[in-house]
């Protein structure tokens, strides 16, 4: 900002002292300016959160109540509940976390611990980081063509699950990179030393130290696949589900049943979008019950893995 | 009795070498995959949108005005999506560089560490909210604040959604911001404090400049992020395809037809289900772009030093 320094330059060889005390009052106020400028650009996002919370809350508040939980979707705004998007986002969930931790974790594993410097190391790098910039309703359609009709899955469960699991394993990969490059080489040295094998300097030493950086990015990745709607619009999750798929665990042997994941579904972001897209006011005072629900759950996900890496940084001591 | 400890030793060699083998290809089939998931999206845009294009000439694509695939009479012609969509990514850019730049300035120069280590987190939430609650933030709060001051402001529109991805982006523009000035050395900061100059001055003539690449690549991942961005516009943008470059009107972007299409039950294989791929194409191949020119400047930053 050249624009600042002709005010402010004085001519050095006819200086007073008292021009020179003016000058440097003149540049702590500038500073001063823009410190307070930049508090106010940092609060523009916490007041947005606020504003966004406290307007879900003015709006929906009322409805939420314990049947608003158990029903299903109406026509009636007043009798509609979110019952089968909180089972359908918990079953999604599921899935996603089964295929997606395991699989990220070891592409990091892998990458960080067994990976030679080759150029096959290098073009699956690439592709990791290609892959977290990818927008996520690419990956919708990747899973429409895919699994949905390639595979023959159909707009199920599983399709969905997969579909998340795929979106968030860059974002776990980077964590879990990041946790195991931070275990000093030491460690490993030492086991190396006493005869162990690379898998059992992996698995008993250098995963058991990464696990708090690890959680703090399977944490993440699963509140962001938990309020993602657009992929799982595309690969057509239904907007209006009365019933309940089969429940994966009965009574009866052999106890489990994976009926459910062929069975169609409706997320909680989906319903909110189906409530918000809805003309006239009733329906939106249900978007906004959904949306706390939403919200407060990937708020809590989110602060909870933020709490865990401040105290992991905090605690590290080697 | 030695020899037969011998063989039992050997035994668990070996069945220890075959263990390690396999955990090294089943760990590397995991990180392979990653390459197999950008072949399989790479090739299921390519394959649809050659159905596509099969019946759409690129030519036509690509400078036709209407984009009407759902009509009895089809046009496809992306230019009103890709113009909403630069419509919408740039009322974001006007909102969250500014913002994030200042953001990233104050929390890398300016703050204590107590309102740092705050501040961070808090901003980390913002990004953790789902777009679709920034979609209903939108349409039903920034829109109807915006009506007041804008009085024929229609109730959907292209300004509303796009500050709203232009808060929402800011956290991720100022950390890429904050990283780039965190890079510059503080033997830089030491000189320009023992000149004597204020901490405005050293951000504004010593911080900045030495950052600029990096500052370059955060507009320019902003610009990526708000082009993929989906359910604000197409809950509050109003999905019509608009060739305009007013932002008080309604207007749909690529990511909104598509949200769009899908809703609709289109038939597997129709020329309707196809155009959501050529879009997609569109689409991938635009962030694909801005990411590649964020990573050149990144690459020139980290060089510097």
């Amino acid at each position: 900002m050249a624009s600042l320094s002709p005010p402010l330059a004085i001519d050095a060889s006819h200086a007073t002292v008292a021009d020179i005390r003016a000058n440097v009052a003149q540049r702590r106020r500038w500073d001063l300016v823009f410190a307070v400028l930049g508090l106010l650009a940092t609060s523009i996002g916490v007041v947005t959160l606020l504003a966004l919370f406290i307007d879900l809350v003015m709006d929906g508040y009322q409805r939420l109540t314990p049947d608003f939980f158990l029903s299903f979707p109406s026509r009636r705004a007043s009798e509609a509940g979110i019952l089968s998007a909180w089972v359908g986002t918990c079953l999604v969930m599921l899935v996603t976390a089964v295929v997606g931790v395991p699989l990220a974790v070891s592409a990091g594993l892998y990458l960080e611990e067994y990976a030679p410097r080759n150029w096959l190391t290098t073009v699956i790098e690439i592709n990791v980081s290609n892959l977290a910039a990818v927008p996520s309703i690419v990956y919708g359609l990747l899973a429409l063509g895919l699994f949905v009709y390639a595979l023959g899955f159909g707009q199920s469960i599983l399709s969905a699950g997969l579909t998340l699991a795929l979106m968030i394993m860059p974002i776990i990969v980077v964590a879990t990179r990041e946790a195991v490059r931070a275990v000093p080489h030491t460690i490993r040295e030492a086991a190396y030393a006493v005869g162990a094998t690379r898998w059992q300097v992996t698995r008993d030493h250098v995963l058991p130290y990464s696990i708090p950086g690890i959680a703090t990015g399977v944490i993440i990745g699963l509140a962001r696949a938990i309020g993602e709607t657009a992929p799982l619009i595309t690969i057509g999750a239904l907007t209006f589900i009365a019933y309940l798929p089969n429940p994966p665990l009965t009574t009866t042997p052999p106890f489990v049943n994976f009926d459910w994941l062929w069975s169609g579904f409706t997320v909680l972001p989906i319903q909110m979008f189906n409530w918000v897209s809805r003309p006239g006011t009733a329906f939106h005072a249900n978007a906004a019950a959904a949306g706390i629900v939403i919200v407060v759950l990937t708020l809590l996900m989110n602060g909870f893995a933020i709490f865990l890496r401040y105290r992991l940084r905090k605690r590290i001591n080697w | 009795m030695a020899v037969a400890r011998q063989t039992l030793i050997r035994r668990g060699v070996r069945h220890r070498d075959v263990m390690e083998r396999t955990v090294e290809s089943v760990l590397f089939a995991c990180a392979a995959s990653a390459v197999a998931v950008t072949t399989a999206i790479v090739v299921v845009l390519l394959v649809e949108s050659a159905g596509f294009f099969s019946h759409v000439s690129i030519v036509d694509f690509l400078t036709d005005t209407m984009w009407t695939p759902l009509f009895a009479e089809a046009r496809y012609g992306i230019l009103p999506l890709l113009c909403g969509t630069v419509l919408a990514a740039a009322v974001a850019l006007t909102v969250a560089v500014p913002v994030g730049v200042m953001v990233a300035v104050y929390l890398s120069e300016f703050a204590p560490v107590k309102v740092r280590e705050t501040v961070k987190p808090l901003l980390e939430m913002l990004e953790g909210v789902p777009t679709v609650v920034y979609g209903y933030f939108a349409l039903l709060f920034v829109t109807p604040l915006l009506q007041n001051i804008i009085p024929d402001l229609p109730g959907f529109n292209v300004l509303s959604p796009g500050i709203v991805i232009g808060i929402m982006i800011v956290p991720y523009v100022g950390s890429v911001s904050e990283d780039a000035m965190r890079a510059v050395p503080q033997a830089l900061r030491e000189a320009s404090y023992a000149c004597g100059a204020t901490r405005l001055q050293t951000t504004l003539r010593v911080v900045m400049p030495a950052a600029t690449s990096g500052i370059a690549a955060a507009f320019v991942l902003g610009i990526a992020r708000a082009t993929g961005e989906t359910m604000v516009v197409a809950i509050a943008a109003g999905q019509q395809p608009n060739l305009t470059f007013d932002p008080t009107q309604p207007a749909a972007t690529i990511t909104a037809y598509i949200v769009q299409v899908a809703l609709g039950d289109l038939p597997h294989g129709s020329i309707g289900y196809q155009s959501i791929f050529a879009a997609g194409l569109v689409l991938l191949l635009i962030t694909l772009l801005f990411n590649i020119l964020a990573h050149v400047l990144r690459m020139r930053f980290r060089e510097a030093y």
